[in-house]
């Protein structure tokens, strides 16, 4: 089954419409890296998928729920679904370990020793265990991206969406967090959306690249179609080569 | 002044009592339906949304008498008859639970966005994302305003003394009639009055800078 169907979506803020014609299926396992302009609809598209954004047309099935559906309560589809943002959104309130033990707790209702060790052992998976009692404030982007990547996986979901997770970030912090993220798209079955400019990550761990520009999607390739081919849509070429310039 | 204490001391006492009473009833439950409308004011859904606003522009811009004196003689016309301490505490709630709405209000819309977004994602439902995560940033940060109107609520329970509450506005003016001690009796219910307030006010510092 697929883990992800868009059927010809449609997105409106009032008069501007923000999605465009999408048509998008995810296999289960997958990790799709999207790429496009600011501006281009990514960040709009990946938070459709757990509801955050309502649709105003067609169709839209996250884990067998059609989330087009007013019927559908999103909050089944995020107990499965979990998401990765730019400013980390960390409970301020909360210390590191209350962080990843809350949702858990409340929702799935896990036992709290079951939770205690199941949350450290992700604390040491991303190599902040000495700061189980830390309040967020008190880390660097980079720590407390790492402890949000955390926090998602404690609901063990069957898929992770990543919205742009390292663009708030100190160049030195990017690959602590990106090796994290690999580490999860090598090991796991998660399927993996992210919405990222370091095409290194897509080359290594991507198995297809979409690039969006307009709220469109204009190519939708295999990882070695759009690095080692060529992109056959104009502005993707475009936009590939000025990224490639930087590297 | 003494002398007014040292003969009317259980008048006084009494009223100290009601309004200490009367205030700690108002300030629990308007904090509770505060709180609930200043959610409603800010929920996705748009009939909340509106229910909420209506509640808050009513009762916060009819003067405390009149919502007091509804309970106290309309009310009983038609429903059932009420004594003035119960009419003038439920007045006294519902004036300060518009107020209290919005300072709430405030305070969530203060709070980053992005913490009811991580709940959310997270699995947590609406109201779970309020209570563990957006409302206690919110009250940290609404903890002056909200004193002040706790302070006013303890003096707006004064309303008591028209509908005989017998609070200590109430006995005061009693004193004041039969004693004819004018100045010193309302010198003894101001003093009695900065009993209840002062350490109220001073509690709320404390609790900011604790919690700061």
């Amino acid at each position: 089954m697929s883990m992800i169907e868009f059927h010809d979506v449609q997105k409106y803020y009032g008069d501007f419409q923000a999605l465009k014609d999408i048509n998008l299926t995810v296999e289960a396992g997958e990790t799709v890296v999207l790429i496009g302009p600011s501006g281009s609809g990514k960040s709009t598209l990946i938070r459709t998928i757990n509801g955050l954004e309502p649709i105003q047309e067609g169709k839209l099935i996250v884990n067998g729920y059609d989330l087009a559906d007013k019927k559908t309560d999103p909050n089944k589809i995020r107990k499965d679904v979990g998401m990765v943002f730019q400013h980390f959104n960390l409970y301020a309130n909360k210390t590191v370990l209350q962080n990843i033990m809350l949702a858990p707790k409340i929702v799935l209702k896990r036992p709290d020793e079951e939770n205690r060790e199941f949350a450290m052992s992700l604390l040491k998976k991303v190599g902040l265990e000495s700061k189980a009692d830390s309040y967020p404030r008190q880390l660097s982007g980079g720590q407390q991206q790492r402890i949000a990547i955390a926090r998602s996986l404690a609901m063990k979901p069957k898929c992770l969406l990543f919205d742009e997770p390292t663009s708030a970030l100190d160049p030195e912090m990017i690959d602590d967090v990106l090796n994290v993220m690999k580490d999860i798209a090598r090991d796991s079955s998660m399927t993996m959306l992210v919405v990222t400019h370091e095409m290194g990550f897509a080359r290594e761990v991507g198995d297809r690249v979409i690039f969006m520009d307009a709220g469109q999607i204009l190519e939708d390739d295999t990882k070695e179609q759009f690095f080692d081919g060529e992109p056959t849509n104009e502005r993707a070429r475009q936009f590939l080569s000025k990224i490639i310039v930087h590297k | 002044m003494i002398h007014i204490f040292a003969t009317q001391w259980q008048s006084l006492l009494y009223g100290l009592g009601q309004t200490l009473l009367c205030s700690i009833i108002a300030l629990f439950f308007s904090l509770i339906i505060g709180s609930l409308f200043a959610i409603f004011e800010i929920m996705p859904n748009k009939l909340m949304r509106i229910i909420g606003r209506v509640y808050v522009e009513i009762f916060r811009n009819i003067p405390l008498l009149v919502i007091t004196m509804f309970f106290f003689v309309v009310l009983p016309l038609y429903v059932t008859k009420i004594n003035g301490f119960t009419a003038g505490t439920i007045g006294l709630t519902i004036y300060t639970s518009a107020f209290i709405a919005e300072t709430v209000r405030s305070g969530i819309q203060s709070v980053d966005e992005g913490q009811m977004e991580g709940a959310l994602s997270n699995g947590l439902s609406f109201w779970q994302s309020m209570r563990f995560i957006v409302l206690p940033q919110a009250f940290k940060i609404v903890i002056p305003p909200l004193g002040n109107q706790f302070i006013n609520l303890v003096k707006n329970s004064s309303v008591l003394a028209f509908v005989a509450g017998f609070d200590l506005m109430y006995q005061g003016n009693m004193i004041a009639n039969d004693t004819l001690q004018t100045m010193p009796t309302f010198f003894a219910v101001g003093i009695l009055y900065l009993i209840i307030t002062m350490p109220l006010s001073y509690y709320m510092r404390h609790l900011e800078k604790k919690l700061a």
